[in-house]
């Protein structure tokens, strides 16, 4: 097939002959050229069927040239690819490889077209009426298999996203006329002016028409403007970018896509925040729905001469043109000029203003007026119409080409989405931009302006204006002269009345016969019509079809369009890809992981990372020949046996201090702070308002006025903002400073019974005897040399010190401490291991045993609560659901069976229902027995009594335990 | 996307802030409030169409809380105030 490029003009278009490019559509071998879309590239090629219907697998061809094109989907690349890109957005490149989706083996022989003969067993809605008979079950996996467009691609998707957030004074959607008119006033007052364009060239409908602006042709005038936004130092200019959002205080998100360019980025998002946004949008060709209008061959008069005057391609040899409006009869004399023929223009309207049709006379092509297309004929794409004039009489005309005009759509997405309301114009039949909510203006064609001089003046003193509200003095003279084209002029006509489905959205395959259907069925609501249906719901999101569904509806229910109304415009105007919106944040820079002090240490020596609360922490290390149950066992026995060394560095902590610090501190924990001595350490529990636990650790009183608060090192974001939150919103009399100095200290934790062993012969300057040190005191002093802030202080039973070191001298110390640890057999301990430790003790682990329910009579801390004064919760815990009898307590569960009862395990009652769950549970190596902690139900007054677990179908039993089977008399802690 | 100002830090993007709900709730007394008051109090809040007060806390800035006036239909930030000021008067 190669070179055969039977529908390209011999000269002509924006293309550059001199640059062959070669691609593949659907295994099939193409060559286009330079500056072609794929869409341009397959119809110089003689492509006619390019896509197949959603519902029906009906064969179809282009049928747009730009963003509003419904047809033909492809997917590009091979495992890696892309899907569901319009071939008319797709900027043709070398080797590009394409398939049209939702047809198999290829659109112009899909297996599935069968469906077409199904069409009146799937009428709109069918897919609603399959759940309530026969049944949902039966339809459904044949729906499943129906359902969506392309493929997921296998591969791990190798393109390249990116995003970007900018600032700017003027913000100029669209660079056709009324853009580039605007973007010059405003980019020559020195604002900041970003200018967006979705097209790869500047221009808008300048690259096609035949305006005149100063003198100068379209493309000419654009090259002149482009040379002027370049020499404002603040314009940029983005092209192949697409503005697809309007948020908020005017935040526009702009999509910019660079595919197949071979360039670092193949999509960006940007986040523009504008003082001001010109939206000069253009307008959108709308159809007119007809039997047999989605036949191959059947295309908008705008793409027709978009792809003539644009691509030097030729859409059909002998043309038809279907139309309610002026704008057509400019295509006949563009077509004629291509060296095409126009057999006839069927207008819709019983009068045609008088000088359009003389020049059409001459080319020989007949004019009907009052008429209509009844009919269309083809297999493979369209041969011959059928036109019906008023008189109802009807007679056939051979053609391969239609260019059907219902009339123009102004581009109102960024102005609905910016919070606009619309107003219907009966004279233009269209919506176009009423109240404005925004800082934002509509001009030219987005606005319903379609006069080539007023949409330049309009965007000139849009620019200079909004240059003017931030602060800036426009240069620029307004663009002097412009040709005319006919004025712009039309009688509203939607649809043609007649046998045979006239579709609507051709995407989804939605007729006029499904909307009168949804009318008779009631779903009348234009939002009703949309869902029932699925009108405007493909990935065209009903670019071509919303606006004649809508006033079809509005026909059938007696409503004018205003009435009727439109659907909601959403976020993005065209589709964005969802890894756009990730942008660079995958893989490991999904979120920044943070890493401990002496991180470097443990990976080097055989530490298992794994992910808690933000941090990268060593699970366990791992010995040749071992497994992680292993590895758990080791490290417990260690700890247990000799002397284990755990890096608890993320372990919350925050300095709090003033001469209300106690005060403070009395009102956030539930015991008391106050009465703790400097030099001394306490355990505590900080409530929710509701009552609910969410915190503990240790405090200890450095002096008089200042106190070092320990969270849980998953708290320790949550409780420095929680302090804070109090401070300065309720208690804002207190003189009270709360610093978080979590990651300017290293927590290196020695537990063991040669605990004490190890950190003489490491050095300290701190006297470490029992009764100089004891449990749950604090010291400060010296550690190998090194500042040190010292907790003694147990997570697991044993005789344990919590070391506090500058961060940045944190892995010295670890290394000072496994060197002077080896002669009492030190090694390092992982989470997995400090985990079962506490489990065997029975230490309950905020978040892990306890919930958002959790109070602290509920883990047996009722006796230590405050009793005078007030405290964050306090009032809570004197509900009468916080006094019920039957509230989940914390207790210890002891396997029946011997078996591990698994976490999550449900404590069962007689009848079956769920008295409670276990929370925590490992096999204990120094009990040779399996432990385990939960909830459940009155639990401390059932101590003994003997209970089912149920789970995932497995059956256990267990006996409730006071928690802490191990050293319940704490001896080991007290030495 | 809003675009706050931040009393201390000045015109800053939302994504910055948390949402802290409604503001000027008066704490009950724990010993004086009845279980029906401390409920309306930790649970109820207003839901207005119109200008709603409520908290911000610039948590990726200067991590200061502060009160501003929000019309939740237009998104439209009608007055910033910091936390101990009374309530200004607004019209939306």
């Amino acid at each position: 097939m190669t070179g055969k490029q039977s529908c390209r003009l011999p000269s002509g278009g924006m293309i550059d002959r001199s640059r062959p490019l070669h691609f593949q559509f659907d295994g099939r071998d193409f060559e286009g050229h330079a500056g072609d879309t794929l869409a341009s590239a397959l119809l110089a090629n003689g492509v006619k069927v390019a896509g197949r219907s959603f519902k029906y697998h009906r064969p179809r061809g282009l049928f747009g040239a730009g963003v509003d094109e419904p047809n033909v989907l492809v997917q590009l690349g091979g495992d890696t690819g892309t899907t569901n890109l319009r071939a008319t957005e797709i900027e043709l490149f070398e080797g590009l490889k394409a398939r049209a989706v939702n047809c198999w083996p290829n659109a112009r022989f899909d297996v599935n077209a069968v469906n077409g003969l199904l069409t009146r067993f799937l009428p709109a809605g069918f897919y609603y009426k399959t759940f309530l008979w026969p049944s949902w079950k039966l339809f459904e996996p044949i729906i499943r298999r129906a359902a969506g467009l392309g493929w997921v691609p296998e591969r791990c998707d190798t393109t390249e996203y990116d995003t970007r957030y900018a600032h700017c004074d003027v913000l100029v959607v669209g660079s056709g006329p009324a853009g580039l008119a605007a973007a010059r006033a405003a980019g020559s007052s020195g604002a900041r002016v970003i200018l967006c364009e979705q097209d790869a060239l500047l221009g808008g409908s300048l690259l096609y028409t035949d305006a005149e602006i100063d003198g100068l042709a379209g493309p000419a005038w654009v090259e002149r403007v482009q040379g002027e936004l370049e020499s404002y130092g603040e314009t940029q200019v983005l092209t192949r970018t697409a503005a697809v959002g309007y948020f908020d205080h005017n935040t526009v998100v702009l999509h910019e896509k660079r595919l197949g360019r071979n360039e670092s980025v193949d999509h960006r998002l940007w986040e523009v925040r504008a003082k001001r946004v010109v939206l000069a949008c253009g307008s959108l060709e709308r159809p007119i729905a007809f039997a047999g209008n989605d036949r191959p061959g059947v295309m908008l008069t705008s793409a027709v001469r978009q792809y003539v005057r644009r691509f030097g391609v030729l859409a059909g040899k002998r043309a038809v043109i279907f139309t309610n409006n002026n704008s057509a009869y400019e295509l006949a004399k563009v077509l004629t000029a291509a060296g095409g023929i126009v057999s006839a223009i069927v207008d819709t309207r019983k009068t045609v203003p008088g000088g359009l049709a003389d020049f059409v006379r001459t080319t020989g092509a007949e004019i009907f007026q009052g008429a209509a297309i009844a009919g269309t004929r083809g297999r493979h794409g369209l041969t011959q119409v059928t036109v019906r004039d008023g008189t109802g009489s009807t007679c056939r005309i051979a053609a391969d080409l239609l260019a059907v005009s219902g009339g123009e759509n102004p581009n109102v997405q960024m102005f609905c989405q910016s919070g606009g309301k619309l107003i219907y114009d009966e004279v233009l039949a269209h919506f176009r931009p009423g109240t404005t909510v925004q800082a934002e203006v509509s001009v030219g064609a987005a606005n319903g302006t379609f006069d080539p001089a007023t949409t330049l003046r309009e965007g000139h003193d849009a620019g200079a204006n909004a240059a003017v509200l931030t602060g800036f003095e426009p240069q620029a003279r307004a663009p002097a002269g412009c040709t005319q084209d006919p004025a712009y002029a039309i009688e509203a006509c939607w649809h043609v009345p007649g046998k045979g489905k006239a579709f609507v959205d051709f995407q989804n395959d939605v007729a006029v016969s499904d909307i009168a259907l949804a009318q008779r069925e009631n779903f009348q609501s234009v939002e009703h019509l949309k869902r029932y249906t699925t009108l405007g719901m493909g990935t065209d999101q009903g670019k071509t079809s919303n606006v004649v569904g809508l006033a079809v509806m509005g026909e059938l229910t007696g409503r004018s369009p205003q009435k009727a109304g439109t659907t909601t415009f959403r976020f993005p105007y065209t589709p964005v890809p969802l890894a756009a919106f990730a942008g660079r944040a995958r893989g490991t820079l999904y979120r920044p992981l943070r890493q401990m002090p002496a991180h470097d240490w443990h990976a080097a020596n055989g530490a298992v990372f794994e992910e808690y609360g933000g941090w990268r922490r060593p699970a366990h290390y791992l010995r040749p020949g071992e497994n992680a149950a292993k590895a758990e066992q080791r490290e417990a026995i260690i700890v247990r046996e000799r002397v284990g060394l755990f890096e608890a560095s993320p372990l919350g902590k925050i300095e709090v201090k003033g001469p209300d610090a106690a005060g403070f501190l009395d009102r956030i924990y539930a015991n008391t702070m106050s009465t703790l001595k400097v030099g001394n350490a306490r355990y505590g529990l900080m409530l929710s308002e509701q009552g609910a636990i969410i915190d503990d650790g240790i405090a200890a009183r450095l002096a008089e006025d200042c106190f070092l608060v320990g969270t849980t090192s998953g708290g320790a974001g949550r409780i420095a903002q929680w302090l804070e939150e109090w401070l300065q919103c309720e208690w804002i009399e207190l003189d009270v400073v709360a610093a978080p100095v979590t990651t300017a200290w290293g927590t290196i934790t020695l537990a063991g019974p040669r605990a004490r062993d190890v950190l003489n012969a490491v050095g300290t300057d701190i006297p470490l005897a029992a009764s100089e040190f004891p449990h749950m005191s604090f010291r400060v002093g010296t550690v190998a040399g090194i500042p040190a802030r010292v907790f003694r202080v147990s997570f697991t039973g044993e005789l344990s010190f919590e070391v506090n070191v500058p961060a940045s001298r944190t892995q010295e110390l670890w290394q000072a401490m496994m060197h002077a640890g080896r002669v009492f057999d030190i090694e390092p301990v992982g989470v997995d291991a400090w985990m079962l430790l506490r489990t065997e003790k029975g230490y309950m682990h905020i978040g892990v045993d306890t919930d958002g329910t959790t109070l602290p009579g509920d883990v047996g801390w009722g006796h230590v609560l405050k009793r005078g004064g007030d405290f964050v919760g306090r009032r809570s815990l004197s509900r009468p659901d916080a006094k019920r009898g039957d509230r989940l307590q914390f207790v210890g569960l002891e396997s029946v069976s011997g078996s591990a009862l698994p976490i999550g395990a449900h404590i069962l009652t007689k009848d079956g229902a769920s008295d409670g769950y276990v929370t925590s549970s490992g096999y204990s190596p120094a009990l040779k027995q399996s432990v385990a902690l939960g909830m459940v139900r009155a639990g401390r007054a059932r101590l003994g009594e003997e209970i089912a677990l149920a789970f995932q179908g497995d059956r256990h039993k267990a006996r409730i335990v006071t928690p802490g089977a191990y050293d319940p008399e704490g001896k080991r802690l007290n030495v | 996307m809003l675009l706050i100002e931040c009393p201390w830090c000045g015109p800053r993007d939302e994504i910055e802030f948390q949402c802290g709900g409604q503001s000027h709730i008066t704490r009950p007394e724990f010993d004086k409030a009845g279980d029906a008051e401390w409920a309306g109090y930790l649970y109820f809040r207003i839901n207005p169409k119109g200008v709603h007060y409520e908290r911000w806390l610039h948590a990726a800035g200067c991590r200061q809380w502060f009160n501003l006036a929000r019309h939740t239909v237009t998104h439209r930030i009608l007055a910033v105030y910091r936390i101990g000021e009374p309530k200004p008067d607004v019209t939306a």
